[in-house]
């Protein structure tokens, strides 16, 4: 999404996704979205050719069907065949706006120092202007895609670092994109620099085949029940954890409970002679 | 009776259960205090090296729900602790995921039940980032949001310093911080219906408006419970005994505190006045007159002090919240966007529900497309643009943060709560090792865990 982007909503989604089928005019999207590969390509301003060679793939959320959002009831309204891939903001280009630009350049910077690559490091910078004008208002964000192979110096560097100063973790969530083929595990890591008055947002990736993410309580120890929670939710391994157990499931339960291919379970319930099914059987619009 | 035990009692004897009589009962050494010497001596003759590790919960009174401590004792002295949760563990984040964004603070307040409001608060201001509508939101919903979230603090701040004062033995303490809460507990009752699990915050703003007369109301008790926190702060802070429990107990410094990322009072007892509410205003916080109290001994007694003097702060706050309730008689307590705004002005109903009469009145008799509109809005919910949202308030435990992820549907992707609770609670082995195993109470009630929002 581009940084013009003044207001968002609902009805901009909705156009957003219209954008996203117009630039993927041409292509087997249903194909591709039946077999669960996704689309991948830039999200603004492409040329229907050139999305296969954008390095940065869209995070592939969704893959809608037919019109309403409904998918129980039969198809009655003749958009059946319709398919929209729903993808999150795309990666955002420079300038960034407000302070932004800085942190990535001063981690850019000092990862180079340590002899990392720090192109291969930073995969995209996504920047959240959650319907602000400019990237100074309160709830512009800033997240870092950042290649789990450089998760620990990337962490280091922005710890440590006297002009990053991300002193603070406010610990890890996991989200889990199925349709995000050999990305559907992400870890987000919650970083704050209680020096420059500054949030950052990191997440990692990692493929369902191999979900391996480097350990980062080594730098931040507060991640450390945070992670066995990712763990725990998400099966995602944090290598290199001192004790990666389960946090808030039994020891011996199977399975990762937020994971989306782990079902909810309930049962229907009966009242006053009508009976609800549970939450997950109940039509869902999106 | 020698170092390896015989068989107890003849076979024959009477025994309720069979003494176990094989091989491996056999090689138990058994031992028995008699004799001359100290039970020191007899006792390192019968264990040695082995370690007494004693379970204190999860059904201990004083660890304040279910949360289960393992200490490892030498005597009186706590060598090891280790904190174990889950135990209160009910999916509420797995859950959130199948009902709309609307529904989303019915679930979420009931995470941290002694702070419902901030989870209602952050839960939504998410939810207004996603929908960009942050800028959109009433004036003075946001003010009510802002009196509910102060008066919601000096509720909690009061279980904290109540039940802390309880498990020394301090009934009095408790009682009256009670008394002052039921007070609090009344007013929420007033606006919402509800003593807890209000579900009264909404994106976009609040569900309805605060009833008629409410400030008068508010006003009268919140002069009482200024009353109450005097004769709290009279109570504690200058007794002996309260003194030498509290006071270097339970030390965790600055460092400490950044490393673990302890936040709340637990973090500004060291002597960072960091706060969300001046770090990063929401709500208009920034617009309000307030200060961020700090002290810088680390201990258990400063955390104490702290609360309470937060406790005037949120009363200055709710004061202002209050004037600012009164300026504002009649406004829009939610956003004008009819894609997203449920009916806000509702009155009673015979049937004792929130009923907006005129909303009815309107869809029911003269348009059609409102009918629809209202129910697609109730029963689909409004879809989110894709995207993902953080947004953290100050909690009166610390920095509860809430990561909103949407999929443009109109249920949340994933909403994950990092609840300040939880995080504090690696801080327990730290806090309470080399200590006194009664030091080990005091320390985690300066913490203040709430089961409900660690485990989710």
């Amino acid at each position: 999404m581009s940084d013009e982007k003044d207001k968002v909503t609902p009805d901009k989604a909705t156009q957003d996704e219209a954008a996203l089928d117009k630039a993927a005019q041409g292509r087997a999207v249903q194909d591709k979205a039946a077999q669960g590969t996704g689309l991948s390509g830039s999200g603004a301003g492409g040329e229907p050719g050139d999305l296969e060679r954008v390095a940065s793939p869209l995070e592939v959320v969704e893959v809608r069907h037919g019109m309403f959002g409904a998918h129980d009831s039969g198809d009655t309204s003749g958009y059946g065949g319709l398919v929209r891939p729903v993808a999150l903001p795309g990666p955002s280009s420079r300038p960034y706006g407000s302070w932004f630009d800085r942190v990535v350049d001063v981690l850019t910077e000092v990862l180079r120092e340590e002899g990392v690559d720090a192109d291969a490091a930073i995969e995209k910078v996504v920047v959240d202007l959650h319907g602000a004008r400019a990237a100074d208002a309160p709830q512009a964000e800033l997240t870092l895609y950042v290649t789990r192979e450089h998760l620990l110096p990337v962490c280091q560097a922005l710890r440590d670092d006297q002009d990053l100063r991300f002193e603070l973790s406010l610990g890890v969530s996991g989200v889990h994109y199925p349709h995000e083929t050999g990305r559907e595990l992400h870890a987000v890591y919650h970083l704050v620099s209680v020096t420059h008055n500054r949030r950052l947002r990191l997440e990692v990736t990692a493929p369902d085949e191999d979900p391996h993410v480097p350990s980062t309580t080594s730098v931040y120890p507060a991640n450390d029940w945070h992670e066995r929670e990712t763990y725990d939710f998400f099966g995602i391994v944090f290598d290199g954890h001192p004790g990666l157990a389960r946090i808030e499931m039994p020891d011996d339960w199977e399975g990762h409970p937020q994971r989306k291919d782990y079902p909810l379970g309930g049962i229907p319930v009966e009242y006053k002679g009508a009976t609800v099914p549970p939450p997950d059987t109940r039509r869902a619009y999106s | 009776m020698t170092a390896t035990a015989e068989p107890r009692a003849g076979a024959g004897g009477p025994h309720a259960t069979r003494p176990i009589d094989d091989e491996t009962a056999r090689t138990i050494r058994g031992f028995e205090a008699y004799g001359d010497g100290d039970w020191d001596e007899i006792a390192r003759e019968a264990i040695g090296e082995e370690r007494i590790v004693v379970n204190m919960g999860p059904q201990h009174p004083s660890t304040h729900g279910v949360l289960r401590l393992m200490l490892e004792i030498d005597g009186e002295t706590v060598t090891e602790a280790r904190a174990g949760i889950g135990y209160l563990h009910t999916g509420i984040e797995k859950n959130m995921e199948f009902r709309t964004w609307t529904q989303g603070p019915t679930f979420c307040t009931r995470m941290d039940y002694v702070a419902p409001f901030f989870q209602e608060v952050a839960f939504c201001l998410a939810t207004e980032r996603l929908l960009g509508v942050t800028d959109d939101v009433p004036e003075r919903a946001s003010v009510i949001r802002v009196l509910m979230m102060e008066l919601n603090r000096i509720t909690s701040h009061l279980i904290c310093l109540g039940t802390g004062g309880n498990e020394m033995g301090a009934t009095t303490v408790m009682t009256v911080a009670f008394t002052a809460r039921e007070e609090i507990l009344r007013l929420f009752e007033a606006v919402t219906g509800l003593r807890m699990n209000h579900a009264y915050i909404r994106p976009g703003g609040v569900a309805l408006d605060v009833p008629e007369g409410f400030t008068t109301q508010a006003r009268d008790a919140l002069k009482k419970v200024r009353g109450y926190l005097k004769d709290l702060g009279d109570l504690m802070l200058a007794n002996p005994i309260f003194r030498s429990r509290l006071t270097d107990v339970g030390v965790l410094n600055l460092a400490g505190c950044m490393a673990l990322g302890v936040t709340g009072p637990v973090l500004r007892s060291t002597g960072l006045p960091y706060d969300v509410r001046k770090a990063a205003p929401y709500c208009g916080y920034e617009t309000y007159d307030f200060d961020v109290p700090v002290s810088k001994n680390a201990d258990c007694y400063d955390r104490a002090v702290l609360r309470l003097e937060e406790c005037y702060q949120s009363l200055g706050l709710a004061e202002q919240a209050l004037t600012r309730l009164d300026a504002s008689e009649g406004e829009p307590v939610i956003v004008a966007d009819k894609k997203i705004a449920w009916p806000a002005q509702l009155a009673i109903g015979s049937d004792g529900q929130g009923n907006s009469l005129e909303h009815i009145r309107k869809i029911m008799g003269t348009s059609m497309e409102s009918l629809i509109h209202h129910f697609k809005l109730v029963t689909e919910g409004f879809p989110v643009p894709a995207g993902q949202a953080w947004q953290t308030v100050e909690h009166p435990r610390g920095e509860l943060g809430v990561h909103a992820v949407s999929d443009g549907g109109t249920r949340p992707y994933r909403a994950h709560f990092r609840d300040p609770s939880f995080n504090n609670l690696q801080a327990t082995s730290v806090m309470c090792e080399g200590g006194q195993v009664a030091d080990v109470v005091v320390a985690v009630a300066s913490l203040d865990p709430v089961l409900g929002g660690v485990d989710r």
